[in-house]
């Protein structure tokens, strides 16, 4: 077993950091105050190759694999969990089209996404199904060369924003009954809907989208047939989560860092409070999540390097991370007394932020039933 | 255009109530305490790979310091610069200026042929600022310290802004020729994972005394003119006086005070 990263992810590591503290943190407070997409950032971020971490050489991406992005994701999301959700639900969208898609899809689409010049997101949930997708009610129907899409999609992540939208919708009954498919939002029927307003994540677009009569080619359906439920899953369910357990880190991380600043700063009683138990003992909880959460994602994350099947371990992985985020974001806030609540202190951000990472790419209770399911199987 | 940038690689300014000093030589005991490069480095190694852009040529990165610096050259090659050079060898350690200045020197006339070097005008640590002039008279070629601006180079000669006592000057200089750089000559770029993965495939060479040639007396604490006579924290001490009254009182008070100091 080897437990030290490379020379390279630490370079990597130290390199997303720079740009973290540099790029983005600069823009974190008019995004919070304005709920605007910093669109310069996503461009910046793209010239990075942050966006093409997952997008093959041969495409234009940096095809590092998914330790670096999970790294990558703690990084950015340490200094803003908004800019590391809008580069995790790129690449969800993206990913469909790397696993899935034939030739002709990948040399259209990736080399522009590759360089961050568009940007992609996914759209499965509907108000009839989330966690469960089977639930959605989006249809798509062949007419000539032409696949019909009808439906609403809410809560999607750069609903509004984004260039290329990977959908899943019904094209029959039953399990296979989905198909997933490449949409522009330049296509005739795109419509956007509501966009969202949330307590957390400011400056990463929320909102409802809209297929009325959606003209979609046929040249853009990903897989065959009945693929959908395939393609999406993947898709979510080993880089979705990963996504979202890296998003955790990184509120994590910013956590400790902050609480422990704060500690050492707030006199009481002639000392710092660092130095009373109570606060050490909260200290070591949020330490303690962190690196857990770490072991749990950085093994996954591995895990899907290596090709070795882990969905579950991604469950695991995005169930701690991202609960650890909200408990150990509460547990800064009461660190910073009265101050926590305060907007000028970041912990109230961290607080807010957190709370979301719990519901996206399946709630909580799907990971358990998720664990569930190997445990009852491999314990017995 | 060849160019070579010289680093200095520093303990990271986060740790640096972590260091400690060799009560002999006063040197800083850096082992355990990661070095950064300096915002002046990486300002020298921005305008290196800007002059490469615009003229075409090589950028070579390379700096005198423990074997852990590597991490530091590669992070220079992830940057964008095409080779580095790794200058290390116990004999070097506790060098003066001068020491390294002569090891810098001798490293570079190695390197076949150079058009510019670069440096920062001072280092994030000893911050003395000679580093950059020594290598240029050891060299033989002339040097414009504190450069805001390279403003063109053409026909052979290098055109500057750099600060004076009170304002700028304007200097052509025939190439080569070493320049220091300030903080106002650019924001350096950042490094993207393009850059990471590349650094791994750019050649990174390691030289100690005897590839350099260097005879021991005339490098390291033996063979450094100057040495540190002490090292210490100054003690900030400030004056307190706790003023009582209404606030506009007080704060006339403040303004009388403050006038009074100003004589």
């Amino acid at each position: 077993m080897e437990f030290q990263f490379s020379a390279q992810q630490e370079l990597l590591r130290k390199s997303v950091r720079e740009f973290a503290e540099g790029a983005i943190a600069p823009k974190v407070q008019h995004m919070e105050e304005t709920d605007e997409v910093p669109w310069d950032l996503y461009k910046e971020m793209g010239k990075q190759q942050y966006m093409g971490i997952l997008i093959p050489k041969e495409f234009g991406g940096s095809a590092l694999g998914h330790l670096a992005r999970m790294i990558m994701l703690e990084e950015v999301g340490r200094i803003s969990a908004a800019a590391a959700m809008a580069v995790q639900i790129f690449h969800l969208g993206v990913v469909p089209i790397v696993d899935f898609g034939n030739e002709g899809q990948k040399k259209k689409y990736l080399p522009a996404l590759a360089k961050g010049e568009r940007l992609a997101t996914i759209a499965v949930t509907e108000a009839t199904g989330g966690s469960d997708p089977t639930g959605i009610q989006t249809t798509a129907k062949l007419q000539g060369d032409s696949y019909i899409l009808n439906g609403r999609k809410c809560f999607i992540t750069h609903g509004h924003v984004a260039d290329t939208i990977t959908i899943m919708a019904r094209t029959g009954e039953g399990p296979k009954g989905f198909s997933a498919f490449i949409v522009e939002k330049s296509f005739a029927g795109f419509k956007l809907g509501r966009k969202e307003k949330k307590f957390g994540l400011h400056g990463c677009n929320t909102g409802e989208i809209a297929m009325e009569n959606c003209v979609v080619p046929r040249e853009n359906l990903l897989g065959s047939e009945g693929d959908g439920l395939k393609v999406s899953m993947s898709a979510i369910s080993e880089v979705g989560r990963a996504g979202m357990a890296g998003c955790g880190l990184g509120v994590i991380n910013a956590c400790l860092e902050a609480s422990v600043k704060f500690a050492n700063e707030r006199l009481l009683g002639g000392k710092p409070i660092s130095q009373h138990q109570a606060i050490q003992w909260m200290i070591s909880d949020i330490y303690m999540d962190l690196e857990t959460s770490r072991l749990l994602s950085y093994r996954a994350s591995w895990m899907k390097d290596q090709k070795i099947r882990c969905d579950v371990d991604m469950a695991m992985a995005k169930f701690y991370a991202t609960e650890a985020a909200v408990r150990c974001s509460k547990k800064a806030v009461d660190i910073h007394g009265g101050y926590g609540y305060m907007m000028e202190y970041p912990v109230q951000r961290y607080y807010r932020d957190a709370e979301i990472l719990i519901a996206s790419a399946g709630t909580s209770e799907i990971q358990r039933i998720v664990m569930a399911r190997k445990a009852l199987t491999s314990f017995k | 255009m060849d160019i070579i940038i010289c680093l200095k690689p520093a303990p990271d300014p986060k740790r640096w109530d972590s260091i400690q000093l060799d009560p002999v030589t006063r040197a800083l005991q850096r082992e355990g305490i990661q070095s950064v490069l300096g915002p002046l480095d990486k300002r020298a190694l921005e305008e290196g790979l800007r002059l490469k852009e615009a003229h075409g040529g090589k950028v070579t990165v390379m700096a005198m310091a423990p074997p852990s610096a590597r991490e530091n050259l590669v992070e220079a090659l992830a940057m964008g610069a095409d080779e580095g050079y790794l200058l290390s060898d116990r004999a070097f350690a506790g060098s003066d200026t001068w020491a390294t200045s002569l090891v810098l020197s001798t490293g570079i006339r190695k390197i076949a042929g150079f058009d510019m070097i670069l440096c920062g005008s001072y280092s994030l640590d000893g911050s003395t600022g000679h580093v950059g002039a020594q290598v240029a008279e050891f060299l033989g070629i002339l040097n414009v310290s504190q450069v805001v601006a390279v403003e063109n180079i053409e026909r052979g000669k290098l055109r500057t802004k750099s600060l004076a006592e009170s304002g700028y000057r304007i200097l052509e200089t025939p190439l080569p020729a070493l320049i220091t750089v300030t903080r106002e000559i650019n924001t350096p770029r950042f490094t993207s994972l393009f850059g990471v993965i590349e650094a791994e495939n750019k050649p990174l060479i390691t030289w100690s005394a005897d590839d350099l040639g260097v005879a021991p007396g005339k490098v390291g604490f033996r063979g450094s003119p100057t040495q540190t006579g002490g090292v210490f924290m100054p003690e900030m001490r400030r004056k307190a006086e706790m003023l009582s009254g209404e606030p506009e009182e007080m704060v006339q008070e403040i303004v009388r005070k403050i006038r009074q100091a100003l004589g």
